[in-house]
């Protein structure tokens, strides 16, 4: 394991740093030489066209996918983890990185308040002595089950879910399976939260209520968002930065503000300007749509 | 077919009007292809004469099920077309009709000529038929008038499902307690083939019970699970024979060694799912039947181990005298009681029924406790979704293995409890029938349903055994009593799943109207 003793934190070093990440499968190269930062208290979001490797950035991250070439420094409070180097679902378990799918992906079978126990699946597995002790009804595990429901009641009460906290996962509408997918990955107290398009689908109010949501884990929880979002106004409404990738590279990284005048930005997002009056028009309506 | 009347019953209520060239159609060409297939199988029979095989026909079945298709089929097509009172009325004529006969029939032998087919036990099956088609047309007419008086099919599942969740643990217990007062039941001299059949469906109950930790809760398809059946009977009769070590010491080694067999098998396949997987467990199945096979010099090969020592009821023998130095288990019960006990056989049969209830009741106890820990969670949550458990910190792998582990673990036990009761074990009790048998059981209770694992096996196990008369119709029964929980309970006959935790009600503040 790569864990390192827990090292003095500085102030410059940023919760999640990201250096020359490379992915390639086979010829196919995914991503090519990415470079950022997620600073700690701060929703990074990072955006670009279909296929442009924001989800393959999120898979090398939460350990599905080993990087080709790269170092994914976490420094968190708990100490410092050099993620490529720790395999699958480690990463959740020992440096708590969160993450969510982009297509659901619920225990649709199981009611709601599983789904949030589940997530709490290591801490109630160390209170139950790896099970044999809760089997035969001693150690402290149902006092640790209360604190797991009392944690899953909070994280319910703040996503509008405790209504359908014993209806299976898979009945509830699509909003509330967005909410509770998030929930869920808010379960295994993570440092960092990995997002993947969590407003797809989503209708304005209920990405209005998703944007308060994030806001909300940023400021209350002091930990990292990192986010991908194919919707403008979730981006640019709460991201106090954006990277954005444009077949495997990054073609720019900075403010909102920044992104939107950005011109690699908008030659991505429309393609090349014949004329030269047109990227001022685009940029004013991406303004305009943005803002 | 049910299926598809299902998917058009949304047209009933509004009054079709029939197609009839169509509908005579589709029955022509199913009478056509009944007599395609009839024509060679049931058509011509080879009769083995003096001289020889001789061939026989029977046309006139082969044109009664020609007819009998053709009418069946039209009542299909009344039934989708959305007038299903007179398919109702037609199917349920014949069948009165076909009852009616069959029961006169040994009174009046005349009657005989009005039965379509010569076997009695055909005229039976045949009854089934047009019964199912009665059911099925009273089903669907039924569901019209709700629907057309505006309730949905949907609060009748909810109501059940709800019903069924308050009423299950009463079941449980009901039927733990008859369970325990069987062999106390005045059955008169069928008693000890009874108690002997419910012995055998407790053992399939607890290797149910078993197998459904593994397919069940952990949604790991294992089509191999009687290899560790094997495991454990072997491991008791080996012990046994070549230590005399006692059935109390070789039982938990037995599950030992049989949970040990689940990691080895757990391990190669911990990639595999679906499909690939259930191939690879019915491999291993078959390798561990082919190993007692052909490693005779240790496991005596075909001829099996006989003479595998019997239980003792802790130390106190049930033969009819006690080898030097032990006491027989009358003697034991005639000092406890103060009165006389001789030799009786059918104490060693109480017995045994009495040691795999209560190892099936510890089985069942395990899974319920287990399914409200982490681990039992993180099965159910592996079954859902493997990707979802590793984002969340779950370790796929030990989650896999505890679950091959425990689930082989019981099977050990099982197989343990069926070499003492048998005093013999051969690879021929091993065969990949049996893992079907279990899986069928597993699958056809709902996965992860405790209760009706129990019906399953009653229904499957218990009903054959009885009606052992019935000789190779036994198995015809079997699979069509699949294919029926197959039409009508896809999901398992109790399908019903109930949360292993639910929100206990907020003490701080009173529930928000939401």
């Amino acid at each position: 394991m790569s864990m390192a003793a827990p090292q003095p934190q500085t102030a410059v070093d940023p919760l999640l740093r990201v250096e020359h990440l490379s992915m390639r499968f086979g010829g196919l190269v995914a991503i090519d030489d990415v470079s950022f930062e997620a600073p700690q208290n701060q929703i990074t979001a990072i955006i670009g066209p279909n296929g442009a490797g924001k989800t393959t950035v999120f898979n090398c991250l939460t350990g599905f996918y080993k990087p080709t070439i790269g170092r994914l420094t976490l420094n968190a409070p708990h100490g410092r983890f050099l993620l490529e180097q720790i395999d699958g679902f480690r990463i959740a378990q020992r440096a708590r990185v969160a993450r969510t799918f982009q297509n659901i992906r619920l225990f649709a079978g199981m009611s709601v308040l599983e789904n949030l126990i589940v997530a709490q699946h290591n801490k109630l597995m160390r209170a139950s002595g790896m099970t044999l002790g809760g089997l035969f009804g001693f150690g402290g595990y149902r006092e640790a089950e209360r604190q797991a429901v009392e944690l899953a009641r909070d994280w319910l009460d703040r996503t509008a879910l405790t209504a359908h906290a014993d209806a299976p996962a898979g009945s509830l509408p699509y909003g509330g399976q967005r909410r509770l997918e998030i929930a869920r990955a808010m379960c295994i107290d993570p440092v960092l939260l990995c997002l993947d398009e969590p407003a797809a689908g989503l209708n304005a109010r209920e990405s209005h209520e998703l944007n308060e949501l994030l806001l909300r884990i940023r400021d209350e929880h002091k930990i990292g968002v990192l986010l991908i979002e194919h919707d403008m106004s979730v981006v640019m409404g709460i991201s106090d930065h954006i990277v954005v990738l444009d077949y495997g590279r990054k073609i720019a990284d900075g403010a909102p503000a920044a992104i939107r005048q950005d011109a690699n930005v908008i030659r991505a997002y429309l393609g090349e300007p014949e004329h030269e009056d047109l990227p001022s028009a685009v940029a004013a309506d991406i303004e305009k749509r943005g803002g | 077919m049910a299926a598809n009347a299902t998917s058009t019953s949304p047209a009933i209520g509004v009054a079709a009007t029939l197609d009839w060239p169509e509908i005579l159609k589709t029955a022509v060409f199913a009478a056509a292809i009944t007599f395609l297939l009839a024509i060679s199988i049931v058509g011509v029979e080879t009769q083995s004469g003096p001289g020889g095989l001789t061939l026989s026909t029977r046309f006139p079945e082969v044109a009664i099920a020609v007819v009998g298709v053709f009418f069946g089929s039209m009542a299909l097509s009344l039934i989708r077309g959305g007038y299903p009172v007179p398919a109702m009325i037609g199917a349920g004529l014949v069948t009165g009709v076909l009852l009616v006969v069959l029961v006169l029939e040994a009174e009046n032998p005349s009657l005989k000529y009005l039965l379509p087919f010569q076997a009695v036990v055909i005229d039976w099956g045949a009854v089934i038929i047009p019964a199912i088609i009665c059911v099925r047309a009273a089903q669907v007419a039924w569901r019209a008038r709700r629907q057309a008086t505006g309730a949905g099919d949907t609060a009748i599942g909810i109501q059940i499902g709800g019903l069924a969740r308050r009423l299950m643990p009463w079941v449980g217990l009901i039927m733990v307690v008859v369970a325990i007062a069987l062999p106390w039941l005045p059955f008169g001299s069928s008693q000890r083939k009874i108690i002997d059949i419910c012995t055998l469906v407790l053992t399939y109950i607890m290797l149910g019970w078993g197998l459904n930790i593994v397919v069940g809760l952990a949604g790991l398809l294992d089509l191999g699970y009687v290899a560790f059946y094997a495991v454990g009977a072997y491991s008791y009769a080996m012990l046994g024979a070549n230590f005399g070590w006692s059935f109390w010491i070789c039982l938990p080694l037995a599950g030992i060694f049989a949970a040990s067999f689940g990691v080895l098998l757990g391990f190669p396949v911990l990639r595999l799912r679906g499909d690939y997987l259930a191939i690879v467990t019915l491999g291993f199945g078959e390798m561990v039947r082919i190993i007692l096979i052909n490693w005779w010099w240790v496991t005596g090969g075909p001829n099996g181990i006989n003479k595998v020592a019997r239980p003792s009821f802790f130390g106190f023998t049930f033969e009819r005298t006690a080898p030097e130095g032990h006491r027989t288990v009358y003697d034991l019960f005639s000092s406890v009681f103060g009165q006389e006990f001789t030799y009786n056989p059918y104490w060693r049969v109480v017995f045994l029924y009495y040691l795999i209830l209560a190892c099936a009741l510890v089985t069942n106890v395990f899974t319920l406790r287990v399914r409200r820990m982490p681990l039992g969670r993180a099965w159910e949550a592996l079954r859902e979704d493997e990707t979802a458990c590793r984002a969340l910190g779950i370790n796929p792998t030990n989650t896999k293995l505890t679950a091959f582990a425990v689930g082989a673990m019981f099977a050990g036990f099982a197989g343990s409890f069926f070499g003492a009761r048998q005093g013999f074990v051969s690879p021929e009790s091993f065969v990949f029938i049996e893992s079907a048998v279990i899986l069928a059981i597993v699958v056809l209770g709902g996965l992860g349903s405790q209760v009706g694992i129990v019906l399953a096996a009653i229904v499957l196990i218990g009903l054959p055994e009885l009606f052992r008369e019935l000789k190779d119709y036994r198995m015809l029964a079997f699979g069509m009593g699949m294919v029926l929980i197959m039409i009508w309970r896809p999901g398992g006959l109790l399908a019903h799943r109930d949360p292993t935790i639910r929100l206990p009600k907020d003490p701080a503040k009173p529930k928000s109207p939401a």
